[in-house]
């Protein structure tokens, strides 16, 4: 028996979804577009093999966005590769119907069996809303049902009702008569909502009053802002020192299980393999795990809780000014901890260009992985002396890069908003604010788990195919018998970078920073390790005082500063590349996102270059 | 939809310019003056699926921080942010 999720956003789609099928979930997307397909699986009480595809949220059937048109799709059958749902469970808000009896009223054209889910009913009635189900059933014409999807046992009527329906003689199909609404139409059906919960609802003389007074505070003007930046306070610190314990004990497993490697196996290319190809590449990209599961546990509590669409609204004209979504803000956040969990969260982002945009700008951000880069060149380039008396010189130059990132994500999307997307005009800001609610263990452990499972499998998948490509071009051809350079001098990484190094040379790269940028692809912190192979210096990471002295001796101050400018801009991290692809389900978008950014880095590199040696710095 | 009642009693509004605090009822939607980026019957329909519909009790809850923009409006018992040049299609009094 197929089954299909409907609802408004808001309504409680996603926790009764996870209710009924707890972690038997499948996320993919639709075949052709970026929409996510979930789909989750259940046994009714009698027996019966049920799926269950939660389908993104819509006010009408209009289908205005890929996301609505799936909906649409879906529920008439007509989705490519996937057959009319048996029962349409139309899920609402027991404390806000309005706007579901609409949908339902329009759902009822598709002629698709159809039940109406009255979702968080124990909500419902603590705050006084009583509803007459049987009363509303009949004025529908579709079974209501209650359901309580936080608690044990509170779809127990839904699955009763699923059963019985599934059971009774077959109705003959009933045509669809649906087709998109006009606005007269659309008044009708509000009107024809509105009549029947006049008749079926009983209203508490006052609304919630929790949602009034902790809005009250976090929509003031000045207290609204000042907890929002105390939200993303804790948020950061989290990211950055509660990830940390478990980053290094994962990147420490690595670098046992490669030392592990490297003891058992004989030296040679299998070793090698091992080690550096697959445990330190893929490790260096599972080392973000512990960053990315914090990040959503945030995101996922905050929007549970209702504070997202809050933010959105605290941040929406500051932000609009760039050409960017209210919702854009969180994503944009998360992605200077890392731009792979960033650019997830731009599902957020209803609108498809928004989030387009979202997702070209989020690798500006400055993420973690580059610090160890500029620690190394700061440390090794730039004096530790005080400037006006009480800013250190090395701190102002950190500040610096991480403005001149926000200050290209910007611009960048203002350009965007104004050549490349210039006959679009951004979705207007139309947003539910629903009523606060308290989180739910088992929903916010369940999303996490998903998100987790998503990013594992792309490391197993498409990074790991990268890192093996990048392990390649270090490792071949293999260093003739008697040689004395680091293996890497040999190999086809050596020999494009030398290919490459006219290319670089008016930034002021030698040729050991092109070879170097090559690994660096993997993931850019990995960059500095390259640099130490390269000027065959051992000890790799740990060494990095050691290499930042060589450094200091063998560059000037201008192609120091050059590459510190190269890494704001450098589209230098595969993962992020392969993110992309996957987020917009186009090469072309990552091919884009390449481009432009190598650009920019080429620009800012080569100015910041020239403008150095005439100040004389070179 | 509606034409504008001249003689209606009760002076009309666009909640467009509507303060925090302000409560009243709409009276009709008139999408076709606003300066939206979506095409008139678009803005209408998405509005209207948002519950804006004639009759409906409309509060304006909060304001945004710059330029008082968006803002936040309960509509029976569903509160929606919109933006205020979105807003200006909904007459009230």
């Amino acid at each position: 028996m197929h089954l299909a999720l409907v609802g408004t956003p808001n309504s409680g789609k996603t926790s009764l979804f996870n209710a009924l099928t707890g972690s038997r979930q499948k996320v993919a997307n639709y075949p052709g577009v970026t929409v996510e397909r979930k789909e989750g699986f259940f046994v009714t009480p009698l027996g019966r093999q049920a799926s269950l595809v939660d389908l993104p949220g819509t006010y009408s059937l209009r289908g205005r966005s890929p996301d609505e048109e799936i909906t649409r799709d879906f529920v008439l059958g007509r989705a490519a590769g996937e057959s009319a749902p048996d029962l349409v469970l139309c899920v609402a808000d027991s404390t806000n119907l309005r706007l579901t009896i609409r949908l339902l009223l329009e759902l009822k054209q598709t002629g698709r069996p159809l039940m109406l889910v009255l979702n968080m009913f124990d909500i419902a009635t603590r705050r006084g809303v009583t509803v007459d189900a049987p009363r509303m059933s009949e004025m529908l014409g579709v079974p209501v049902v209650t359901s309580i999807a936080v608690r044990k046992s509170g779809t127990a009527e839904l699955l009763r009702k699923t059963d019985e329906i599934a059971t009774q003689t077959q109705a003959p199909p009933q045509p669809n008569l649906w087709q998109p609404l006009s606005v007269t139409e659309l008044r009708a059906t509000q009107r024809e909502a509105d009549r029947i919960i006049a008749a079926t609802v009983s209203l508490p003389a006052r609304p919630d009053t929790w949602t009034a007074r902790i809005d009250a505070v976090v929509l003031h003007p000045v207290a609204g802002l000042a907890i929002l930046a105390l939200v993303l306070f804790v948020m950061f610190q989290a990211v950055f020192a509660w990830a940390q314990p478990l980053m290094e004990l994962l990147s420490n497993s690595f670098t046992a299980l490669g030392q592990f490697v490297h003891e058992t196996l004989p030296a040679g290319l299998l070793q090698s393999f091992l080690q550096n190809g697959v445990i330190s590449g893929v490790g260096s990209v599972i080392v973000f795990l512990p960053q990315i599961i914090i990040i959503f546990l945030f995101i996922l509590l905050l929007e549970d809780f209702g504070y997202m669409a809050r933010a959105a609204f605290l941040m929406d004209r500051i932000m609009g000014g760039a050409g960017l979504h209210g919702r854009a803000f969180i994503p944009l956040l998360s992605s200077f901890a890392c731009a792979i969990p960033g650019i997830m969260a731009t599902r957020v982002i209803d609108n498809r260009r928004d989030r387009l945009t979202t997702i070209l700008i989020a690798p500006l951000m400055t993420c973690s992985a580059r610090i160890p880069v500029y620690t190394l060149i700061i440390s090794a380039f730039i004096p530790d002396q005080p400037v006006w008396g009480w800013v250190n010189l090395r701190g102002l130059v950190m500040f610096g890069l991480y403005a001149a990132g926000i200050g290209s994500a910007l611009g960048v999307s203002f350009l965007i908003k104004f050549f490349m997307l210039r006959d679009y005009a951004p979705a207007p800001f139309m947003l539910e604010l629903p009523d606060y609610k308290l989180p739910r263990f088992k929903s916010i452990a369940i999303g996490i788990y998903t998100r987790a499972k998503m990013f594992l499998q792309r490391a197993g998948t498409t990074i790991f195919s990268m890192m093996v490509l990048i392990w390649f071009l270090a490792s071949f051809p293999r260093p003739p018998a008697g040689a004395t350079d680091p293996d890497i001098n040999y190999s086809l990484a050596a020999i494009i970078g030398h290919a490459l190094a006219p290319v670089f040379a008016p930034l002021g790269f030698n040729w050991q920073i092109v070879v170097a940028l090559i690994p660096g692809m993997a993931a850019r912190e990995v960059a500095v390790a390259a640099l130490g192979t390269v000027y065959a210096i051992e000890g790799g990471k740990e060494a990095a005082d050691q290499i930042g002295q060589v450094l200091a001796t063998k560059w000037s101050l201008a192609t120091a500063l050059s590459l510190l400018a190269w890494y704001i801009f450098a589209p230098q991290c595969a993962s992020t590349l392969a993110v992309i692809r996957r987020e917009t389900g186009s090469t072309k978008w990552m091919a884009i996102t390449f481009a432009y950014m190598f650009a920019l880095a080429y620009a800012a590199s080569l100015v910041t270059y020239n403008v150095a040696v005439a100040l004389g710095a070179g | 939809m509606t034409a504008i009642d001249q003689n209606n009693a009760a002076p009309q509004m666009r909640l467009g310019l509507a303060r925090r605090g302000y409560s009243g009822v709409i009276h009709h939607l008139d999408v076709d003056e606003v300066n939206s980026s979506l095409p008139a019957l678009e803005l209408e329909s998405r509005l209207l699926e948002l519950g804006f519909v004639e009759g409906a009790r409309v509060e304006v809850l909060h304001e945004g921080i710059v330029g008082r923009d968006p803002i936040a409006i309960r509509i029976e018992n569903v509160t929606v942010a919109v933006r205020r040049r979105e807003a200006m299609a909904v007459v009230v009094v």
